[in-house]
């Protein structure tokens, strides 16, 4: 089978292949163009009969549960990555199929970290023929060296959603960690001593799969409530003796960062959501756990505390400094997907205003409605961006494959969306005439905030309208691009191999972008 | 008789950024080979390749092997690092000189306002290059106490390249020299490239003042450049504190005194406090020593760069004993500096009074500028105008304030 196949160029003018590992695939058409048909896809009927009336569904290991769900080449295996890179689970799993000398797997996790770095040697014999979902870190590098056997496909969290929806990804077998379960598989993670507060990317997964299983390193008798994973979608419970690593899944604490420029420029993200006039009695926001994301918040939180003024949600993924927001008096709900901190954990277990949220609600293509359309601010990172305000999240400029997209681009559906980014990183272009890899389109990337200006997206005349008198720096995102290359020098174009390694799925699952073999 | 020679400049390894190290060796044959490891090879390989030509060939060097670790050195850093590396093996009067930034093309007036200006290590390249966006009033490539020893050499080309290529951002130029006669030396790669400013360490006589005034003198002259190069001598001694009036004095380009507590603590064997009873005295008489000569009063950094509340009544002591700035360590002290050395709401209230009724007077025609029913001396005058500036400077009020209060009225 050939990884890919018949190149056209898509809307947004890049190559993309229409089959990919065998199977036919739609290329981007445009932000909101492609509406698929027909219905759902769904599951198995499964048989109450055929599960132990006592509800004790525990087995004596990971193995056992694997080969009862009929683990066999070609299958595919989800797993969440709500362990983070304290994962224990996921690489245990390749372990076993290796020893059962099973094949050409595929694995969809919801992202990967450092920690699955041990799976490269899979890839390399052929237990696993390729990775569909996030890759980070040494995967990443792996993949844009040409080495794993099937194509690569990266999703967004509410694109693998969609994917299962639709029927794109058929799920065999799911591997749920959970820090808490009980016998007949109903789980949380609120406690234990994996606890990691949320389990919001394992819903789809356990809802649409053949078979799941739960693996958990602390079973309590039934019942496990809340019940964060439903037991009556699982098949069989494994209790192990650790899942994970604790200080690897949630840190101790999150910090703001301590970087002067990362702080000005977080201090300018929030005077312009201020000055635009984004910041209001009930506005909502959401902010990444990066140390400059986490920064902006704290300043958004002090303009609303000087006016007496609140929040009404804010989404996760969640840390302490949105949960001093909840408890000081500036927001009313987070919704959260994920937890980054143990205050967060200590939070989502506390309080009944921080609420376990699916992608369902937030992300999904497929779903009637998005929360994050609603959200009035949303502050989000990049590798790069261009003059056409395309962004890039997943690859660097050398080309590297380094970066999951997570729900990057589910995000860029709201109100506002504000990048701050450095102009460069040590010399290494931030701002370029044309991202490496397009991983949201342009026209949803509404303000770039850097250390030497903030860019405002033409396409929001009301922005610059409201902007025109400000104190703040605001310039042409051309004039910034010359900022940066008469400090850097202009950069030389980085060369590829013709062949590809992986491709970009939009969140509607069209092909926006392929990931091309590095040099 | 001929021999290989092998030198290395600057700096590589974990935590250094914006960086290189070179390692140049010169060889009788072979022509020039160019090994480099670049955290940009993708993107700049190809130039920093062919800038290390050009500046071989500018040096007239034709066998060579260079071996380069790259960190994201910008051109200037990497030509600083290679012309230090060439001139440790051979002899020349040439310099590599890229094209004088347009945008740093400014001179600076005597007593323009110098209420913070960063020290940025004068051989560490990433915390330059965004100094300027913070918008100190001034900023110092320090040449001195944040060089090692053994890297004063190469400093000085990076600090001449800083100063010919890296975007002040209008902040006021600074260069503090190595202590005199040492630091004369330094002057060579500094007065020729428009420096606004040279602070002049360890001062204890007009004497120290008048070999640097010599110097300068003479380097303008054989590069034929005008233009002011203003003097802010620091006081870092108790003979330096006593001789305070007489270095204040020494020249007219003299614009300020700085007081180093650091040494001076160690100079009168006493311990540095916070609360800085020790230091009373010397900050006095410095303050002193200033006012009488009419020239400005800068205090001591302050070195937690983590305690932002205690900078802010750092400042405020300072202030009140009459100090018009301060050095900072860390661009996020800036804003602390600025926000409390500048007048008060009750200074600027008090201040614009007396302005007021002084140009009431004066549209008048009266002689005699009186509030209600006290009269007011000119110094008072002259004061609350100052206090009247800096609040418009450091953005407190508008530059049309006194128009803009009549509309309320």
């Amino acid at each position: 089978m050939k990884k890919y196949d018949k190149l056209v160029v898509n809307a947004i003018g890049r190559t993309v292949p229409t089959v990919i590992n065998g199977e036919p695939a739609v290329p981007f058409m445009g932000v909101g163009k492609h509406r698929p048909n027909g219905v759902k896809y769904a599951p198995p009927i499964p048989t109450c009969i055929d599960y132990p009336d006592d509800g004790n569904k525990t087995l004596a290991s990971l193995s056992e549960a694997l080969k009862k769900c009929g683990l066999k080449d070609g299958m595919t295996i989800s797993t969440h990555h709500h362990l983070r890179d304290g994962d224990l689970v996921s690489n245990t799993i390749f372990d076993i199929a290796h020893e059962m000398g099973v094949k050409d797997l595929v694995w969809f996790p919801s992202a990967s970290f450092p920690c699955n770095e041990p799976l490269i040697k899979y890839l390399e014999d052929g237990t696993i023929n390729r990775i569909e979902g996030s890759m980070n870190g040494p995967l990443g590098k792996f993949t844009s060296k040409g080495g794993m056997k099937g194509c690569a496909v990266l999703r967004s969290h509410g694109g693998r959603v969609q994917a299962i929806q639709d029927g794109e990804v058929h799920v065999d077998i799911a591997v749920i960690a959970a820090p808490v379960a009980d016998p007949f598989g109903n789980a949380n993670a609120l406690s234990g001593k994996s606890a990691c507060g949320i389990l919001g990317y394992s819903l789809a997964d356990y809802m649409y799969a053949d078979k799941v299983i739960v693996v958990t390193d602390n079973l309590i008798p039934f019942p496990c409530m809340p019940m964060q994973v439903q037991g009556n979608y699982v098949d069989y419970v494994v209790v192990v003796d650790h899942i994970g690593i604790p200080e690897k899944i949630v840190s101790g604490t999150t910090e703001v960062t301590k970087s002067p420029d990362r702080l000005l420029l977080a201090e300018w993200t929030a005077r312009f959501c201020d000055e635009a006039g984004l910041l209001h009695e009930g506005c909502s926001m959401q902010s990444g756990a990066g140390g400059t994301s986490l920064a902006v918040g704290v300043y958004l939180d002090q303009i609303l505390k000087s006016r007496g003024e609140k929040a009404r949600f804010a989404f996760g993924g969640s840390t302490k400094y949105m949960v001093q927001m909840l408890e000081g008096g500036t927001l009313d709900y987070i919704l959260d997907a994920q937890a980054f901190d143990l205050e967060a954990v200590r939070s989502a277990r506390e309080n009944d205003r921080h609420i376990d949220l699916s992608v369902f609600q937030a992300y999904n293509f497929h779903s009637k409605g998005n929360y994050t359309s609603m959200t009035d601010i949303m502050i989000l990172g990049a590798t790069e961006i261009d003059v056409n305000f395309n962004g890039n999240v997943v690859t660097h400029s050398d080309g590297l494959l380094l970066h999951g997209i997570g729900g990057w681009q589910n995000c860029l559906h709201a109100k506002t969306v504000i990048v701050p980014i450095p102009l460069f990183r040590d010399r290494i272009p931030v701002l370029v005439d044309q991202v490496t890899t397009v991983c949201g389109p342009g026209e949803m990337i509404d303000v770039i905030v850097t250390e030497r200006g903030i860019a405002i997206n033409p396409l929001r005349t009301d922005l610059i309208e409201k902007m025109k008198n400000s104190s703040l720096p605001i310039k042409t995102i051309q004039q910034l691009k010359a900022e940066a290359e008469a400090i850097c020098g202009v950069p030389e174009k980085v060369e590829f191999e013709d062949e590809i390694v992986a491709v970009i799925k939009w969140v509607d699952g069209t092909i926006i972008d392929s990931v091309r073999k590095v040099k | 008789m001929e021999q290989t020679k092998t030198v290395t400049i600057g700096n590589k390894g974990k935590g250094v950024r914006s960086d290189c190290q070179i390692s140049l060796e010169l060889l009788n044959s072979g022509g020039i080979t160019i090994e480099l490891v670049s955290k940009v090879n993708a993107l700049y390989g190809k130039s920093i390749r062919k800038g290390v030509e050009e500046i071989l060939e500018f040096f007239e060097i034709k066998n060579a092997k260079v071996v380069i670790d790259d960190s994201g050195a910008l051109p200037f850093v990497v030509a600083a690092r290679l012309e230090a590396a060439v001139k440790k093996l051979i002899k020349t009067d040439k310099e590599f000189l890229f094209p004088f930034l347009g945008q740093n093309n400014y001179q600076t007036e005597k007593d323009k306002n110098r209420i913070s200006r960063l020290y940025l290590p004068g051989n560490t390249p990433s915390l330059m290059i965004n100094a300027g966006i913070h918008h100190p009033d001034g900023i110092i490539l320090d040449l001195e106490d944040a060089v090692a020893p053994d890297k004063k050499f190469e400093a000085g080309f990076l600090v001449r390249n800083a100063l010919r290529n890296l975007d002040f951002y209008g902040a006021e130029r600074m260069v503090r020299i190595n202590q005199v006669p040492q630091g004369l030396k330094d002057l060579d790669f500094i007065v020729p490239h428009n420096v606004n400013l040279l602070l002049i360490p360890k001062c204890e006589s007009a004497e120290q003042i008048h070999l640097v005034n010599k110097r300068i003198d003479e380097i303008k002259a054989t590069c034929k450049i005008t233009g002011n190069i203003w003097l802010m001598p620091i006081i870092e001694s108790a003979l330096g504190v006593i001789k305070a009036y007489e270095v204040a004095t020494a020249a007219e380009n003299v614009v300020a005194l700085a007081i180093g507590l650091e040494d001076y603590t160690a100079d009168l064997g006493v311990r540095r406090t916070a609360e800085a009873t020790e230091s009373f005295f010397a900050r006095s008489m410095v303050v002193n020593a200033c006012k009488a000569a009419g020239i400005q009063a800068i205090d001591s950094v302050f070195s937690d760069v983590a305690d932002m509340d205690g900078l802010k009544q750092n400042v405020l002591r300072s202030k009140a004993l009459g100090f018009d700035g301060m050095g900072c360590i860390h661009p996020r002290q800036i804003k602390v500096l600025h926000d409390n050395f500048a007048p008060d709401d009750v200074e600027i209230a008090k201040a614009k009074k007396i302005v007021n009724a002084f140009m009431e007077a004066k549209e008048k025609g009266l002689g005699v500028v009186s509030l209600g029913t006290k009269m007011i001396d000119a110094p008072v005058v002259k004061r609350a105008q100052k206090t009247i500036n800096l609040a418009i400077s450091t953005g407190k009020i508008s530059k049309n304030w006194r128009e803009e209060d009549n509309e309320k009225i």
